[in-house]
């Protein structure tokens, strides 16, 4: 088990990150708060805990490398980044506005500790075996962590990369599908099959674990679990729920791709700041 | 005409690489399924461990690359050209040319002379693809031994660079110390002349230059550019050859769309004004090919001397 203290602190970092994701699309009037919320959990876990980073030295090569393959999350991933010190959380205003550090879609040349231009799906993963190969090659012990949406690996060249990282037996290398079970034209399993998504990945010689995707605990010990396996790739399956948090966004696809209007935004921000206190309070408990 | 000494720029891609392997221990070879068609094997043989066979699987392999490169290592990604860039076009264009990163993709098997595997595999719209995306270096070497200095370029020059050569073997224009005057973006002039300019590139340079034999026989003195880098384009060189020679035409085995052909009419339509001129592009008309002997296309797709020659002799007497 996590301690309690360090659950209480990424809840409160993922609240915070939430917060910002409503405020960013709202005022960028556009954007995905679904996606981006179903996948802010597992993104805080590893940017506020697990990753061994530093936001002061972006190219320190021994880094973990997070790489944002369903690009259209970059709402949390922007948040997140703002928060733990790689910009000011000021920047976050400008999403989607022109001359911002900050694209609709993740661009590794504009923002600091992007690691991967995406917003194309289904890249990622191969870029996360290619950096994963050179760690290989060059005995580093960095780890390398791959999120993907669900809907995504209906791409054939996420199959290839998994295929390939198998094949290199690369240990180094995490990846994370946001199974949230919705996808623009509907659920997941309507538009396209994906199960059993644990079987298939599974045949594809990966080690695969399956967790809630908004349990702190959980999320920590697959991350724990993913590292102490060597000699291949890991797949964790976040149960997730698209717009999780915002409880009229809660598994509902109409906010896959549409901001919140002012109503919106207010009822929201006042539902996020209500856990915000409570999380709070409960931190003053260890205080 | 002397003999020629025929080798095959695939061998000089291979040799290059196994050279650089030495000279830059981040430099990384990744092939799809196609290492001994593309001499890649030659760097496999020597460097196992910075080889990546990626199997017939290319779209992984461009994003591999691009993860690679992100690390420092200096990735050459190689396949057939029809797969090198037609296949993975968004994957080149998000983690190569929109990343910046230094990517090298050298494609082989680029044109109709390929042959006898068919239109399938005659690839003539890569350079199109590669050179509308923003950043992109893209370039045609023309023999053995500028091939071996462009890959050396690609290795020491940062940046996405696409390069594509033919399969066949190709007669040697250039001696060792020539090629060392060779510069990414600047066309070199293989042969002087003051009535027309043959712009070529690739596999058509050395045809250009037997067309330029062929017309100085008949008191037509022909300028030969062997313009190896299409992006960034020489665009001095080309204005002062239509200033120059007043006549231009560009061959290449490519469509006449979009490649050298639409390069250098972009830059003349845009660009000179000076004085009347004519221009005309010489390639693959907006067509697929077929299956064929290699030497037996270029007759019937009018890519050779021959047909370079009649189209200067027309275009001056028109």
């Amino acid at each position: 088990m996590i301690n309690e203290k360090t659950i209480n602190r990424l809840e409160l970092s993922a609240v915070k990150a939430r917060k910002h994701i409503i405020e960013m699309l709202y005022l960028a009037k556009s954007g995905h708060p679904g996606g981006s919320l179903s996948a802010v959990d597992a993104i805080t876990a590893l940017y506020f805990e697990h990753m061994n980073i530093d936001p002061k030295d972006l190219s320190d090569p021994d880094r973990d490398r997070f790489i944002l393959s369903k690009g259209h999350a970059a709402p949390a991933l922007y948040s997140v980044l703002a928060l733990r010190g790689y910009f000011s959380v000021k920047e976050l205003k400008k999403l989607r506005c022109i001359d911002s550090m900050l694209q609709g879609h993740p661009v590794c040349l504009y923002t600091p500790g992007v690691e991967a231009s995406t917003g194309s799906l289904g890249h990622g993963l191969s870029f996360g075996v290619g950096v994963a190969l050179s760690g290989m090659l060059d005995r580093k012990s960095y780890s390398v962590f791959v999120m993907m949406g669900d809907g995504e690996t209906n791409e054939g060249q996420v199959w290839e990369a998994a295929a390939s990282a198998s094949h290199y037996k690369l240990g180094n290398l995490v990846a994370c599908i946001d199974r949230n079970f919705l996808q623009i034209d509907g659920n997941t399993e309507e538009v396209l099959r994906l199960e059993s998504i644990e079987d298939r990945w599974r045949s594809f010689g990966w080690q695969v674990i399956e967790i809630n995707g908004h349990d702190f605990n959980e999320i920590l010990q697959a991350y724990q679990q993913a590292d102490q396996i060597k000699d291949k790739p890991t797949m964790i399956i976040l149960n997730t729920v698209k717009g999780k948090g915002v409880s009229y966004m809660e598994n509902n696809i109409d906010f896959h791709g549409v901001a919140p209007n002012e109503m919106e935004y207010n009822i929201a921000m006042e539902e996020l700041n209500m856990v915000q206190k409570k999380l709070e309070g409960g931190n003053t408990l260890y205080e | 005409m002397s003999k020629k000494i025929l080798r095959n720029p695939r061998n000089a891609y291979g040799e290059t690489l196994v050279k650089l392997g030495e000279k830059h221990d981040n430099l990384v070879v990744l092939d799809a399924d196609l290492s001994k068609s593309t001499k890649t094997i030659m760097f496999a043989k020597k460097y196992p461990d910075r080889f990546f066979e990626m199997g017939i699987a290319e779209a992984n392999m461009i994003s591999v690359a691009a993860g690679l490169a992100s690390t420092g290592k200096i990735p050459f990604a190689s396949t057939f050209a029809v797969f090198a860039t037609g296949r993975v076009y968004d994957q080149i264009r998000i983690d190569a040319a929109y990343s910046k990163a230094n990517i090298k993709i050298f494609a082989t098997h680029g044109g109709i002379s390929v042959g006898k595997d068919g239109a399938s595999h005659q690839m003539i719209e890569d350079i199109a693809l590669m050179r509308v995306l923003p950043n992109m270096t893209v370039l045609a070497p023309s023999d053995y031994t500028q091939t071996g200095k462009i890959v050396e370029n690609m290795a020491t020059i940062k940046g996405p660079m696409y390069a594509r050569i033919g399969r066949a073997d190709a007669p040697i224009i250039y001696t060792k110390d020539y090629i060392q005057h060779l510069k990414i973006g600047q066309g070199m002039i293989v042969e002087e002349g003051t009535d027309a300019t043959i712009i070529a590139c690739g596999t058509m340079v050395d045809a250009a230059i037997d067309a330029h034999q062929i017309l100085k026989k008949k008191n037509i003195s022909t300028r030969i550019i062997d313009m190896h880098t299409i992006k960034p384009l020489d665009e001095k060189l080309i204005l002062k050859s239509a200033k120059d020679t007043g006549n231009l035409v560009t061959v290449e085995e490519h469509s006449i769309i979009g490649g050298l052909g639409g390069a250098v009419a972009e830059c003349l339509a845009e660009q000179y004004s000076k004085k009347p001129y004519t221009f005309s592009r010489m390639g693959i008309h907006d067509r697929f090919c077929e299956s064929g002997e290699p030497k037996d296309l270029m007759e019937k797709y009018q890519l050779n001397a021959k047909h370079i020659a009649a189209k200067i002799e027309r275009q001056l007497s028109s």
